[in-house]
């Protein structure tokens, strides 16, 4: 790496009041023809590209964002990362990505705060408790480490949560992931864009496409606010967007875009040093390291691409965050936001081929996308590459809507939107 | 957050409707005849378009009928509500 940090640069630096710090990725023009280019900047194309260009050995790539890297889902998510997912197919996926959490700070030589705090999921009825006991036993049998908490076991790991028999929707207990936790969503970002940019990876921000350009069944580049870029392998990373970028293709995706809202308080001292979650409810709570308490809302109803959402669907989460932990019922929220995401029928992602020769989709990912970030590009980068899926996205392939081999994680998931 | 204009009811807001997506994917006459390609376009495949979308929609907290409606999802600006069964508006499209 051609500027490695380390304590010593940082000594380094200091000597010349950090003002010789070198740009961390480039700010290039495209050129006229790429091997392979990825669309959307976020975590998950720079990530595509990273991998691209370090285990395939494609050094002529391009990542083509519409804002800014970075600026959009992966910089908009409450960034908790975890794997205890039902199904195999999901507990491979995910698990591949917790594996490369682990290490991605010494991998991009950009610290990405990975903190492995635990997420807690809580059951409320007696339903919620025989599911949630078949999901730890699920993810045990694939190796993904997982405990079943009694509700006195749940107010021992998290003291704040009200845990009374008298609450609207009492905790009976919980599960545990310990190994799962948060990181610092902007740094995946910039870690990758500063890793591909290194291996020579063009990062080309402030392009929108506006076109696919077609050949019979096969693609031949793309029409962006930045002129014709010719390519024949065109990786879609747009999230949200991605039904878009399809229909400029003529592909029509079973996805539907909505808006997913988060909001985040004013900061106040260490409360919460786990990350704790609820379906029956819809609240989930961390708290980031400035000390703002990170809450996730859940999804409006309907198609919109505003990035706001509906004031009714932060009303009820709160509801729920103060019913379960009423020493915050004073606290102040300080900014509300909300991301557009694409969500599957079946809420498992879509990492495929499509029937358009050099066209791919990483898409679907739906509202928890960005604990899959290391492992979504990495598969994502062997699919394009070798023009074949990996073993462990194999089932992720746009063809399940047609055969109905879905991974229905959508009743299974930690947290249903 | 928005409201719509029921055609029964008049102007409410939009947390007493329940949205049906995407409106008029006719549901096929002879199901015992279609593809698994036919069927995952009739059951799954969606237009997902960002500006201007016919949708269906349902007064669930009202008088509970279903409704058309034209929305632009860029900006969630209702073009026109109009009742089932009735010609979609032709000056969007």
């Amino acid at each position: 790496m051609k500027n490695k940090y380390s304590i010593f640069s940082l000594i380094k630096n200091a000597f010349s009041q950090h003002e010789n710090w070198q740009q961390a990725w480039g700010n290039p023009e495209p050129k006229k023809e790429y091997d392979a280019i990825i669309v959307g900047g976020g975590g998950h194309g720079l990530a595509t590209a990273y991998y691209l260009a370090k285990k395939h050995n494609l050094k002529n790539i391009a990542v083509l964002e519409k804002g800014w890297i970075g600026g959009g889902n992966t910089g908009r998510n409450t960034t908790i990362i975890r794997s205890n997912y039902l199904w195999d197919a999901s507990a491979g996926l995910y698990d591949h990505a917790l594996k490369l959490w682990e290490n991605l700070s010494q991998e991009l030589n950009y610290n990405v705060m990975f903190s492995q705090r635990g997420v807690m999921n809580l059951a409320h009825n007696l339903q919620d408790v025989r599911d949630l006991k078949r999901r730890t036993h699920a993810n045990r049998l694939n190796g993904i480490d997982a405990v079943w908490l009694n509700t006195k076991e749940v107010k021992k790991f998290c003291p704040i949560i009200n845990t009374s028999p008298d609450i609207r929707y009492p905790v009976l207990g919980g599960t545990l992931q310990r190994r799962a936790g948060t990181a610092r969503h902007d740094a995946v970002a910039w870690g990758y864009a500063r890793g591909a940019s290194d291996m020579g990876v063009d990062i080309i921000q402030n392009c929108e496409v506006k076109g696919i350009k077609r050949n019979g069944d096969r693609v031949e580049g793309l029409e962006t606010t930045k002129g014709f870029i010719k390519t024949n392998k065109i990786g879609v990373v747009a999230a949200g967007h991605s039904s878009v970028i399809a229909n400029m293709a003529g592909l029509k995706l079973p996805l539907e875009s909505k808006p997913l809202q988060a909001l985040v308080s004013e900061p106040v001292k260490p409360i919460i040093d786990t990350v704790v979650m609820s379906n029956a409810v819809h609240a989930y709570v961390s708290q980031s390291d400035k000390g703002e308490l990170v809450i996730g809302a859940g999804t409006d109803s309907y198609v919109s691409y505003t990035q706001r959402g509906s004031h009714n669907i932060v009303e009820e989460t709160l509801k729920a965050i103060l019913e379960l932990y009423p020493i915050f019922s004073r606290m102040k929220m300080l900014r509300q936001w909300g991301g557009i995401v694409d969500i599957c029928p079946d809420a498992s992602p879509i990492i495929s081929k499509t029937n358009i020769k050099g066209l791919y989709f990483n898409c679907g990912w739906g509202t928890g996308g960005f604990k899959a970030t290391p492992g979504s590009g990495d598969l994502f980068a062997h699919t394009i590459a070798n023009d074949e899926p990996h073993k462990l996205n194999a089932a992720f392939n746009l063809n399940r809507f047609v055969s109905g081999d879905l991974v229905d994680e959508h009743g299974a998931a930690a947290v249903a939107h | 957050m928005f409201l719509i204009n029921c055609p029964f009811c008049g102007e409410r807001d939009q947390s007493e409707f329940s949205s049906g997506g995407e409106a008029h994917i006719v549901r096929p006459k002879q199901p015992t005849e279609l593809s698994d390609d036919e069927w995952a376009e009739y059951l799954f495949m969606r237009k997902n378009i960002k500006g201007i979308q016919f949708e269906r929609w349902n007064h669930t907290h009202g008088c509970r009928k279903w409704f058309n409606v034209v929305r632009d999802t860029s900006n969630d600006k209702i073009l026109s509500v109009y009742k089932m069964g009735e010609k979609p508006p032709v000056n969007y499209k």
